[in-house]
């Protein structure tokens, strides 16, 4: 053991300091008083749209055992701005800076992801393809495999940067979804976005949320996502970044055994707002415990497992 | 604002349904203001309470910051079991706080339930200042009241109404705030607590010409300003513009929200 180690990790193009990045509308300006970005991974801001947005009805978000459920409507000033504002505030930090799109339509996917890759400060884009396709029938385009197929094959046309798909886990099989993006040429699958879910109250008999229906996050769907991220990594050769549940070191490294070269962290955020910060001093203090000398060392780990048995 | 671990002065019980917190604030350096809150960590990353409750401060000091809390739910009663000695992760200070218009002599507080743990920093703030404080308390039971004697017995005038009694409906507390408008030269009214009330005293407000502060709730995620659960709907010159409660607020001009 010399010592050092090494936790760098590369996303098709993108070589990161260490995995850890924040997951989008999870993170934003209002943390910078608590956390320094430069010491993560990346830095992932809330999803864009192109046009300014209200968002859903309150109640926006309640708690569940182990988690929570958040109907937010990605409440957004529009691309204008995220141009004016977003962009110039974070190319003051050096980490790569991967912006968050989500389109009504292909088109504006096209569109934004074409003007936002543009700025020099922007590392990679990744597409929110789990939010609904309004000039489909209101489904997600992350839920069918053609659409999915199409939507990043277009943006694949107008950039050369990294490409991050987020996928939906709210589909059958996320696997067929996950290749048809890397044979569109996605460079990296985020996998995944919330799980469709719902709460009731039991004395006023109301749903909790008041979109009713919203995105499940945190630890409850950690074990989901384990899954997801383990049979990916069985089907495509692209990076994985595992996002789900995570809340500290030891279930981000699950999540790369599983076979994520990186990890996103949202409603841990909530909790700890320094729980980025503490995962990454955890993963090092794991890799010195078991006397390894590179991250690279665990990626995929579980799977070998099973082989040799 | 930052996380801070402080340790716990005393956590008791006041009434059936109250309970106060006094945590040890020596290690604060920042600026508090009333109106303000804390996200408190009420669990040790358990199944539940899984996210963090914001309260806002009642009392608070160089050395001390107290909470007046409410048993709702599993967060709160989670935080009933907090002893002295033990610690507590706060973060904060949080959001904006209550502004006190220059030669401010006199304010109207109307305040319902836990509302009334809000507005009583104001009222302490404004006591320290010589400001006169006259406040309407509204709760379900008399027993829900337990700090009205204490801001009484600093010379406050304090009206109380109650489900129990029923004296809270909106016909008499439009009465007692009439009768106390006329009678007094009322500078500014801030509220918290009850929509019902906020329309209220919006509508009064405007009558006689007062300005007005309105502290508002609602479920929160990061309590910092990127998770946008949070909001509400403010008036924007011919528009509504939704903003976050725990950044622009909690604490809103009274004219401008829309309740
Ligand atoms: C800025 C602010 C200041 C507050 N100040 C005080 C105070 O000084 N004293 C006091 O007793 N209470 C205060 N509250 C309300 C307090 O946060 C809730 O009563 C508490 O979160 C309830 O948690 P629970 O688990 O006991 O209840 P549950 O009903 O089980 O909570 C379920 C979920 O709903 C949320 N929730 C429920 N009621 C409220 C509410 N009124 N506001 C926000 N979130 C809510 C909880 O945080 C939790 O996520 C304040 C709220 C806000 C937003
Ligand atoms: C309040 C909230 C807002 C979110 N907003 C977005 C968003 O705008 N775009 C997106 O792709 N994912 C969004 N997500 C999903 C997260 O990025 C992440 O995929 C999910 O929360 C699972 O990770 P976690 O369990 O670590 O939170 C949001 C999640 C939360 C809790």
């Amino acid at each position: 053991m010399t010592g050092r180690i090494n936790l760098k990790v590369q996303i098709g193009e993108l070589l990161l300091q260490n995995p850890v990045m924040p997951a989008s509308g999870a993170f934003g300006e209002g943390m910078d008083e608590l956390v320094d970005f430069n010491q993560l991974g990346a830095v992932v801001p809330k999803s864009i749209t192109r046009y300014p947005r209200g968002g859903n009805p309150t109640p926006r978000i309640c708690e569940t055992p182990s988690g929570m459920i958040n109907s937010i409507g990605i409440q957004s000033k529009g691309l204008d701005d995220y141009l004016a504002h977003t962009i110039p505030y974070y190319s003051r930090y050096h980490v790569p800076l991967i912006p968050s799109i989500s389109g009504d339509s292909i088109e504006e996917f096209v569109e934004m992801s074409r003007i936002i890759a543009l700025e020099e400060a922007v590392a990679g884009l990744e597409l929110n393809i789990s939010c609904p396709n309004l000039k489909g029938n209101g489904l997600s385009f992350g839920m069918d495999e053609e659409v999915t197929y199409q939507l990043i094959s277009e943006v694949r046309q107008v950039t050369t940067k990294p490409l991050l798909a987020k996928l939906t886990p709210n589909v059958t099989s996320i696997v067929d979804i996950a290749k048809s993006a890397v044979r569109a040429g996605a460079d990296s699958l985020v996998v995944a976005n919330t799980l469709l879910a719902m709460a009731i109250d039991t004395e006023s008999w109301k749903p909790k949320i008041g979109n009713l229906m919203g995105g499940l996050s945190g630890p409850a769907v950690r074990p989901v996502i384990v899954r997801m991220v383990y049979q990916v990594a069985q089907a495509v050769d692209v990076p994985i970044i595992g996002c789900g549940g995570i809340m500290c070191g030891r279930d981000a490294i699950e999540m790369m055994l599983a076979g994520a070269t990186a990890v996103q962290i949202g409603t841990a955020s909530f909790l700890n707002p320094t729980a980025m910060l503490e995962i990454i001093e955890e993963i090092k203090a794991y890799l010195k415990e078991h006397q390894l000398e590179d991250i690279q060392q665990l990626i995929g780990q579980a799977h070998s497992q099973i082989k040799q048995e | 604002m930052r996380d801070f671990r402080l340790k716990v002065v005393f956590n008791q019980q006041v009434s059936q349904r109250y309970w106060h917190l006094c945590l040890d604030a020596s290690s604060i350096q920042e600026d508090i203001k009333p109106g303000q809150f804390f996200n408190i960590f009420c669990s040790d990353y358990s199944t539940e309470p899984f996210l963090r409750r914001p309260f806002s401060l009642y009392h608070f000091d160089k050395m001390h910051l107290e909470f007046l809390y409410a048993i709702k739910g599993v967060g709160t009663k989670a935080l009933t079991h907090y002893q002295k000695g033990d610690t507590l992760n706060v973060l904060g200070p949080l959001g904006q706080f209550f502004q006190l218009p220059k030669n401010t002599r006199e304010i109207l507080l109307l305040a319902r339930g836990v509302g009334i743990a809000t507005l009583a920093a104001l009222a302490y703030e404004a006591y320290e200042r010589g400001i006169k404080v006259v406040g309407v308390l509204s709760a379900r039971t008399n027993d829900d009241l337990v700090i009205a004697d204490t801001l009484q017995s600093l010379g406050m005038v304090i009206y109380k109404v109650t489900d129990e009694n029923k004296t809270s409906d909106i016909e008499n507390v439009m009465e007692r705030l009439s009768f106390i408008l006329k009678q007094r030269t009322i500078d500014a009214v801030y509220t918290c607590g009850s929509r019902r009330l906020t329309r209220l005293l919006q509508r009064v407000s405007s009558e006689y010409g007062i300005y007005g502060e309105v502290a508002l709730e609602e479920n929160m995620g990061c309590s910092v300003g990127v998770c946008y659960a949070c909001v509400c709907q403010i008036k924007e010159k011919e528009d509504s513009q939704s903003v976050r409660i725990c950044r622009e607020g909690p604490v809103f001009p009274l004219e401008k929200v829309l309740v």
